[in-house]
């Protein structure tokens, strides 16, 4: 599966005193680490703590390309960090995330498409996040054609139906799994379908274990990419297994051995 | 109307592994043969490129076969004690590859000595200028005995030995390495033991660039159906991505098809299935052009007139 590796954020404190001191040594580490443990992409969020998110947003991702070649995901929900991270990117990148109006995915598109980056986008407009399947797959349907309407290719187009927590709404997960499978018939080649997976332990006990069940049973309906902990082996052992079970994977013995990064 | 575009495109691709190497690349062969390259299911340019084209290895033994039926024979009749000018005349035949298979050194085939063998591999190595594909006797202490000093005898000749198995891999991986030889993974006509056994000497280090997939080959009749599954399911895996199932294909036509009974049975003993003396190139050729289509890329053989007939159908086909 695609991975986004969720741990340069600064909601972190490690991460939010590195933004605060420039100090880059924290985040070296967390590019090196994250991109061995087998993640697609680094996940680059400046959080709420520092007060110029543009230049917060720029020195996370030089620190982190000083590190690694991995490709980032540039995380804000304002367009103006995201264009101050792809002003310095230097590898492959993804925009990570347009919400589902209109005239946000034409604006959003356009970037993706100038800078040949994969975008994610939210199934979310200005009316909010929708507590139903159905205009769940509506904005996705429309998101899916904003992309064929600016001709970005289907293979770069990420779809995230937002998961909440458990403690926030208990029914979502069986639903999300329903989104998923609909996602799927939206186009051929369908787009690809991503969830904020920590989010849905947030606030609760068992982190690990929730993320890493309910992993198993998004891969089986159809959802392919995650902004996940990726320093859980655990949880990175639960989706090499799914996909194995799922004929994705021949088995072998070392089946397990030989997908790990 | 437009019409919509259908083509299908393959995440993975198998990797190109080359057999032979020449006089410039520190080896004595005239020619090299690259096979691999798949970025499509066989045959299907237009998704992608179908990579090399099959080739044909003639297989040579280091000892007379015993039970080959009279119209394979009498071919090679004046030749079956003399590897080398088997070898020649497999050359003449239009064989890509000679396959020296070492079935001799069994204990129960002439149990041959490591000098015999060797010398046996040089003669060949003089007499053509074709690449080589060494393969062992299947019983494992002999093998681990013979084979290693047969690789350092072809050290530098960059061939494909012959076989790696989940039961006893070590030796011929570590040799293979050592002289820079590419080398044929065995399974059973079992898929998750050939992607074990390519992860087994992957891990020993040797590059997946230099592998060659061997599932045991069933004849037309005798499991062709099973050996052409595991290969298409394979090759499909490779086209998805599962880089431990993106090597070429080997598989072994000519020994399967020979000993058929179809391919043995006397115009006296069989009057009512056609001819003897055209059965079992039928049966070889038709084993060959079958498991083509599952995306095999080396195909050993025995018969000329076989070889002729599936060389003329991969020309067709490409």
């Amino acid at each position: 599966m695609i991975t986004l590796a969720e741990r340069i954020n600064g909601q972190f404190l490690d991460v939010k005193k590195a933004i605060k001191d420039r100090d880059p040594s924290v985040i070296h580490e967390l590019a090196k680490k994250q991109t061995e443990a087998g993640a697609t992409y680094l996940d680059i969020n400046v959080g709420t703590a520092a007060a110029d998110q543009e230049d917060a947003m720029k020195w996370l991702v030089e620190s982190t390309q000083e590190a690694v070649k991995t490709p980032i995901a540039i995380d804000s929900q304002k367009l103006s960090v995201i264009q101050a991270g792809l002003e310095v990117i230097k590898n492959d990148v993804m925009i990570n995330s347009a919400q589902g109006d209109p005239d946000v995915l034409d604006t959003y598109m356009q970037l993706a498409k100038e800078h040949n980056a994969a975008l994610i986008c939210l199934t979310m407009n200005k009316e909010g996040i929708p507590q139903n399947v159905d205009t769940r797959i509506e904005i996705a349907a429309e998101i899916a054609g904003k992309a064929m309407e600016h001709d970005v290719d289907m293979e770069k187009i990420y779809i995230d139906p937002i998961l909440f927590s458990i403690p926030v709404d208990q029914k979502q997960p069986t639903y999300m799994l329903e989104v998923f499978n609909q996602i799927k018939l939206i186009s051929d080649p369908s787009p690809h379908i991503t969830v904020g997976l920590s989010n849905l332990a947030q606030g609760t006990q068992e982190k690990s274990l929730i993320c890493r069940t309910f992993l198993t049973m998004a891969i089986a309906a159809g959802m392919d990419t995650a902004l996940m902990d990726v320093l859980d082996t655990e949880l990175m052992d639960a989706a090499i297994c799914a996909e194995m079970l799922l004929n994705k994977q021949i088995y072998s013995d070392s089946f397990l051995k030989a997908a790990r990064p | 109307m437009e019409i919509a575009n259908i083509v299908d495109k393959c995440a993975g691709t198998v990797s190109e592994v080359t057999i032979g190497a020449t006089k410039d690349e520190g080896g004595t062969r005239g020619k090299v043969v690259t096979v691999g390259g798949a970025n499509s299911i066989p045959f299907m340019d237009f998704d992608g490129s179908p990579g090399h084209k099959p080739a044909i290895a003639m297989d040579v033994y280091d000892v007379a076969p015993e039970e080959w039926p009279e119209p394979l024979l009498k071919h090679y009749a004046d030749v079956v004690n003399s590897p080398a000018d088997w070898a020649k005349k497999c050359a003449e035949y239009g064989a890509d590859l000679i396959c020296l298979k070492l079935d001799g050194i069994h204990p129960d085939k002439g149990n041959r000595s490591a000098d015999e063998t060797v010398s046996t591999v040089k003669s060949i190595l003089e007499a053509v200028d074709l690449p080589l594909i060494i393969w062992g006797c299947e019983n494992d202490e002999r093998d681990n005995e013979i084979m290693p000093k047969v690789s350092e005898a072809a050290k530098g000749e960059r061939c494909l030995l012959g076989g790696a198995t989940q039961e006893n891999y070590k030796t011929i991986t570590a040799v293979s390495l050592a002289d820079g030889h590419n080398l044929i993974t065995q399974a059973p006509v079992d898929i998750n033991i050939g992607k074990q056994i390519n992860i087994l000497v992957t891990d020993l280090g040797f590059p997946t660039d230099r592998i060659v997939m061997f599932q045991t080959t069933g004849a037309l009749g005798y499991g062709i159906e099973y050996c052409y599954s595991i290969h298409e399911r394979g090759r499909i895996a490779a086209l998805s991505g599962d880089q431990q199932m993106a090597t070429p294909v080997i598989c072994d036509v000519g020994h399967e098809a020979w000993r058929a009974k179809e391919a043995k049975a006397s115009d006296e003993e069989a009057p009512q299935w056609g001819s003897f003396a055209d059965r079992g190139i039928m049966w070889e050729a038709i084993t060959a052009t079958t498991l083509i289509q599952s995306g095999v890329d080396i195909i050993r053989m025995n018969h000329p007139e076989s070889v002729s007939i599936v060389k003329k159908h991969i020309e067709n086909l490409t």
